[in-house]
């Protein structure tokens, strides 16, 4: 569908990419400027606001008493819904969730989920009846690109922001009372996206980069910069080579990003 | 979770919030926010935080609803699962299907819909945060963002509530006097052209109280109209600013 001027761009792209330049003027390892926003939403338990480049998401947390899962009596329950809004880009349509924005909220969900960050055991109330249920929901509402990271980021903020509400137990039922305690954290997990073009990786990319990129991987590195969660997507493939050059700069990637973010 | 309040309006005549009676909740507008939208704006309405974006005009899909002497406006207003006490489910409910036809039909007569035959324009309304009177702040939000795609427009719309808390009249009703107050009006209106494009009631009122509680939601209407051209001309006037840098 796209016209022959955004033909001829994506082939300048392409062409840049090749040679090791960006059509931004960013460097291939370069990620592009952001900023993070806590406590935009008072209503939600937690919230936070990311805009990469001119990405922006939002995602706010919801915590209620609900059930634990049979296998996990203990824990509490987290679970990760993302929303296209239609707002946000000229391609997302009103509509239930499709492909891509489940594969963003399982990945992001994956991320949080496989560093543990946060400690679930904290969030039972009786065990294998009444558990807090943390509800992360990620609502895109400016498409630029790499929505990936800018949700994951964003999750992860709103998760550091969030309180629950302190409860008694009375009679086996839960009584909430005045007063919030922090949502218990374990670790700060970082995900890194980037994108291949032939043989050339590049790190964070923007709309128009992911129109034409082969392949992208994603990796979740958790405060050890351990890896904890990664998936790849797109039509093209990595080679055992790629993939290495691939994990390295993803790894030192994440560093100085968790410099930055101060995590 | 936390007890009911059993007087809105207390011995010295003020509203929970501090508010007078005939008083607006604060109103801060921003247009123009989102990039990829052809129009859009921003509305904090007392607690609302509402965005608005416009697509079009543009090719109609499906085709089928094409008109081929007009414009097809449609609207969608949606709630952000974490925009309420407790979450909502992100699937549209009866309530958002019914305020998303509502908040067409409020728009429709300020646009010039004969003027794009076999066009399509698109506007979604997402509420971030509610708190009361969220239909009203999303049509101010709507109208303006259908403004900044630059469609042709009689008048811009836009939208106040008024009902009756502790046997009073009052304007701008936020989420508690709603839920617990007798009546809610909410009107829509084009200052212009004196005319109202929307108007729901609920609760009980005498028809004396039902036509003061429209007078004053007009009266509120004519207050967010002046924040509402001044957020548009201020979109505008950051242009020409950028403009003379050159």
């Amino acid at each position: 569908m796209s016209s022959l001027l955004t033909r001829v761009k994506l082939q300048q792209i392409k062409k840049a990419i090749e040679e090791g330049k960006r059509l931004d003027q960013r460097n291939l390892n370069e990620y592009r400027a952001f900023s993070i926003e806590q406590g935009a939403i008072e209503k939600a338990e937690g919230s936070a606001r990311v805009k990469l480049g001119k990405t922006e998401v939002l995602v706010g947390i919801k915590v209620e008493v609900g059930t634990p899962y049979a296998d996990t009596p203990n824990n509490g329950v987290m679970t990760v819904n993302a929303e296209l809004v239609p707002l946000a880009s000229s391609t997302f349509e009103p509509g239930p969730p499709g492909d891509e924005a489940i594969e963003l909220s399982r990945i992001v969900d994956r991320g949080i989920r496989e560093s543990e960050a946060i400690d679930t055991e904290k969030l039972c109330i009786i065990p294998g009846k009444k558990v807090f249920v943390v509800f992360v929901d990620i609502y895109v509402l400016n498409h630029d690109g790499n929505l990936i990271d800018a949700s994951a980021m964003a999750a992860v903020s709103a998760l550091m922001n969030t309180k629950m509400h302190n409860y008694e137990i009375v009679d086996e039922e839960v009584i909430i009372k005045q007063g919030y305690t922090p949502l218990p954290m374990n670790d700060f997990p970082i995900t890194v996206t980037l994108g291949k073009i032939v043989d050339k990786l590049f790190i964070d990319p923007g709309l128009e980069e992911e129109e034409v990129m082969d392949s992208r991987l994603s990796i979740a590195f958790t405060g050890k910069g351990e890896i904890c969660a990664m998936q790849k997507g797109g039509s093209g493939y990595f080679t055992a080579e790629q993939l290495k050059e691939a994990m390295s700069l993803a790894q030192s990637t994440a560093e100085s990003q968790r410099k930055k973010l101060k995590w | 979770m936390n007890e009911k309040p059993k007087k809105l309006i207390n011995t010295k005549g003020l509203r929970l919030d501090g508010r007078k009676p005939n008083e607006l909740r604060s109103v801060k507008i921003d247009v123009g926010i989102l990039p990829n939208a052809d129009g859009s704006a921003y509305i904090e309405h007392g607690k609302n935080k509402i965005l608005a974006g416009a697509f079009g005009p543009r090719e109609m899909h499906p085709k089928h609803l094409q008109q081929a002497d007009r414009m097809v406006l449609r609207c969608r207003y949606h709630m952000a699962p974490f925009s309420v006490p407790e979450r909502k489910s992100p699937a549209p409910s009866r309530r958002e299907n019914e305020l998303s036809k509502v908040i067409r039909d409020a728009l429709l007569p300020a646009v010039f819909i004969e003027n794009y035959p076999r066009t399509g324009v698109d506007v979604f309304i997402e509420v971030l945060q509610a708190d009361g009177g969220t239909r009203c702040a999303s049509i101010t939000a709507a109208s303006l963002a259908l403004a900044d795609a630059g469609i042709p427009m009689r008048d811009l719309v836009v939208a106040c509530a008024a009902g009756k808390v502790d046997n009073k009249i009052a304007l701008d009703l936020m989420d508690i006097e709603d839920k617990i107050g007798t009546a809610d009006v909410p009107v829509a209106y084009m200052p212009n052209l004196n005319a109202i494009t929307l108007l729901q009631m609920d609760g009980k009122l005498s028809l004396k109280e039902f036509e003061n509680a429209v007078e004053i939601a007009t009266g509120g209407c004519k207050q967010i109209y002046e924040i509402q051209k001044e957020a548009l001309k201020k979109k505008y006037e950051i242009i020409e600013q950028e403009e003379e840098v050159e």
